[in-house]
C-alpha cells in the first residue's frame, strides 16, 4: 500500500511529534495556542513528546495564581496531559538552571534532559512544531 | 524618570538595554514577563541586585502571582501592586517603555 493509500483511509501512520514550548506562559499567547495544538494532535494517536526549554520552562510553574491579571489559568491543564496519553514531557537542564528551578517547582512529572540528550530527541523526529 | 520593562531578561535584551540607559536615582518598574529577572536563581538577578545599588527597582505583584512566583522575588526590590503601578507613573515627570 502507497503512503497515499494509507492517508486515505486515515490509519496506521503514527508520526512522532514533538511540541517544542520556549515561551513563558502569559507574556504572549504562544504557551496557550500551543497547549490547544497539542491536545487536538492528541485525538490522532500521534507518538507526541512535548518539551520545555528556554522560558518554556516557566509554564510549568507550581502555584500560578492569574486572578490579578484577569487571564485564564491554564497550568492545571498540564496536569490532564496524563488522560489525553501525552506522557512524555521533556524539560531542559539548562534551560531549569539558567532559572533557578528544580523538578519540584513543577506541576508535572517531567524527564530531564541534558543538551545533547534533548539533541538526539529533537533530531529523531519525524514533525517539529515550535511554540 | 521611570524605566517599564515588559520582557524576559532571557529572552530579549530589553533590560540590559534599560539598564545601560538608566541614570541614578532612576525607577525601574518590571511588569508582564520582565518579572522573572526579580526572582531568585535567575540569570539576570545579578543584573537587578547590582542595579539596585543606584536605581529603585519594582516589581508588579499581580504578574509575579500570576506566573507562580510571588514566593522567590529578589531582597531590594519593591513589590507593587496596580494603584503603586499608577503612583509610580504620576510620581515621575517622564517615562520610557522598553518594548
Amino acid at each position: 500500500m502507497s503512503d497515499m493509500d494509507e492517508m486515505e483511509d486515515g490509519s496506521g501512520i503514527v508520526k512522532k511529534f514533538m511540541f517544542l514550548n520556549r515561551k513563558a506562559p502569559h507574556g504572549t499567547v504562544y504557551a496557550l495556542e500551543g497547549l490547544e495544538v497539542v491536545l487536538i494532535t492528541a485525538a490522532f494517536d500521534q507518538d507526541v513528546s512535548m518539551v520545555f526549554t528556554d522560558d518554556g520552562v516557566y509554564q510549568l510553574m507550581k502555584g500560578i495564581d492569574s486572578k490579578g491579571i484577569e487571564v485564564k489559568d491554564f497550568s492545571k491543564t498540564y496536569r490532564a496531559l496524563e488522560g489525553y496519553d501525552i506522557e512524555k514531557l521533556y524539560v531542559d537542564q539548562a534551560s531549569m538552571d539558567a532559572r533557578g528551578l528544580t523538578e519540584d517547582d513543577l506541576i508535572v512529572d517531567v524527564t530531564v534532559l541534558a543538551v545533547d540528550e534533548m539533541a538526539n530527541l529533537m533530531a529523531e523526529q519525524d514533525v517539529v512544531i515550535s511554540f | 524618570m521611570l524605566h517599564i520593562v515588559n520582557k524576559s531578561a532571557t529572552d530579549r535584551g530589553s533590560l540590559e538595554s534599560c539598564l545601560r540607559m538608566a541614570t541614578k536615582g532612576s525607577a525601574v518598574l518590571l511588569i508582564e514577563d520582565a518579572v522573572y529577572a526579580a526572582t531568585t536563581g535567575n540569570a539576570a538577578a545579578a543584573k537587578i541586585q547590582a542595579a539596585a545599588a543606584d536605581l529603585k527597582i519594582y516589581a508588579l505583584g499581580p504578574d509575579l502571582a500570576a506566573r507562580g512566583m510571588a514566593g522567590r522575588v529578589l531582597d531590594g526590590v519593591n513589590v507593587v501592586d496596580y494603584g503603586g503601578f499608577v503612583d509610580l507613573v504620576a510620581e515621575h515627570s517622564n517615562c520610557q517603555s522598553w518594548l
